[in-house]
């Protein structure tokens, strides 16, 4: 039953992309991206993968989408006619592919229990982290712990990924705060709905960052919720609302500390003479050290991907509501 | 607990039956806002009986809970969201199927 699923929704997925390839319309596109990301969700989710689920569906499916929708206000729903020859193109694709391929006729099986992936690191998690970390959820172990300096990378690139959007779109000034309303002001539906929606979607959004340690979630995924919940409320009321709020400058305050504090907690660890993000160092009990020493970098990842996110979103709401005033 | 299978089968069954129709109409439908109207249908009403469904199989659990407060979800953010579709197409300038042919008459003569 689980494989007919699979090969369902693989369909799906192969049926979604090619759609993407050969439709115009930039908005439609942008949509069955999103519909593209919920079922490889859906595929993780068969696969017992329910943390790469998670994200997927809220970075994927969530905020990309409304990123990529604000994009196409700034830069029109059409795609520009292609003049040139295809030959070309397609002949690249074709070797790629076949070597691709090819390079695949030399994997172990798939599925195979005596695969290396199967024989090497993975055991050792599943033996010992219950010992050495002790949380239920082995993924946050993995990510937080065993590869924390990944995650720290990963948080890095986030970080980075803002300081590219600001650097090239600016932050709103000011002044622009007098501009004219935006938001759906007629929409009374809207409104008193994403009055009643946002604190939950917050209060959820925190519960997925401080249970991750016991369920699915963690920092990436509650950080994206959080953003979402500011988004909508965006969105609804308008931007000149949501800056009262929170504003861009405490946005890029707020994105760096994230970083910080999850670098300092490695620093501290060194201090306290282990490794650099050597949890175990943090507390008397190794056990308990590793929990303080998760719990604060997730809350670090969560912040900074909470603040690039929405720093994202204003940077090009902005940039829509100004070409709008012109 | 017969019973309570039962009546969770008869919902499913039924929620699968308006989920069915819901896609039938979003592709037979004439217009826009008679196809929202087609989704809007699996979107509420189809996904609250099986949900509800489903809440009777749970055995009253956390599950249980999780499941209410899904079904509570949608039954807000579905008719809004098929609400606020038809209400910026109306704003767009959209025209039913009635107006559109009132519009073409009208021309003719």
């Amino acid at each position: 039953m689980a494989e007919f699923i699979d090969l369902v929704l693989l369909a799906m997925l192969a049926l979604t992309a090619l759609r993407v390839i050969f439709l115009k319309d930039l908005f439609a596109v942008v949509m069955l991206f999103g519909i593209y990301s919920f079922l490889s969700a859906l595929i993780f989710v068969n696969l017992d993968a329910v943390d790469v689920a998670f994200t997927e569906a809220s970075v994927g499916a969530g905020i990309s989408t409304v990123l990529m929708l604000v994009t196409l206000a700034l830069t029109g729903r059409t795609e520009k006619e292609n003049k040139r020859s295809t030959v070309l193109p397609l002949l690249v694709v074709t070797v790629t592919g076949a070597a691709l391929i090819y390079g695949t006729l030399d994997m172990p099986p798939f599925g195979d229990p005596n695969n290396p992936i199967h024989q090497h690191v993975a055991p050792r998690y599943i033996e010992e982290s219950p010992k050495e970390v002790g949380l239920p959820n082995m993924v946050t172990s993995v990510l937080a712990s065993y590869r924390g300096f990944d995650t720290l990378g990963e948080t890095v690139v986030v970080f980075s990924a803002a300081i590219g959007v600001i650097a090239l779109l600016g932050v709103r000034r000011r002044e622009d705060l007098a501009a004219e309303e935006s938001g759906f002001l007629t929409h009374h539906v809207l409104r008193v709905v994403a009055k009643m929606l946002i604190p939950l979607i917050i209060l959820f959004a925190l519960y997925v960052q401080f249970h991750g340690d016991f369920g699915p979630g963690g920092g990436f995924q509650a950080g994206v919720i959080a953003a979402a919940a500011f988004i909508l409320y965006a969105l609804v009321f308008g931007l000149p609302q949501a800056f009262s709020v929170v504003g861009a400058k405490f946005l890029q305050l707020m994105a760096s500390f994230g970083v910080l504090l999850y670098a300092s907690v490695g620093l501290y660890s060194m201090f306290k003479g282990g490794q650099f993000l050597d949890y175990s160092k943090l507390a008397a009990d190794p056990v308990a050290g590793q929990h303080y020493g998760i719990i604060i970098i997730e809350l670090g990842v969560g912040i900074t991907v909470f603040a690039v996110m929405l720093s994202i979103f204003y940077a090009f709401g902005s940039q829509v509501e100004r070409s709008n005033v012109k | 607990m017969f019973i309570l299978d039962i009546v969770s089968s008869l919902l499913l069954i039924a929620g699968v039956f308006f989920g069915l129709s819901g896609a039938i109409g979003l592709f037979k439908f004439p217009d826009f806002f008679t196809r929202v109207h087609a989704a809007s249908v699996t979107d509420s009403i189809a996904a609250i009986l099986i949900i509800g469904g489903l809440l009777l199989q749970t055995s009253f659990d956390l599950n249980t809970a999780k499941l209410f407060f899904i079904l509570l979800f949608l039954m807000l953010t579905s008719p809004t969201a098929s609400h606020a579709l038809a209400k910026s197409a109306r704003h767009g300038g959209l025209l039913t199927l009635a107006e559109t042919n009132k519009d073409k008459q009208e021309q003719t003569h």
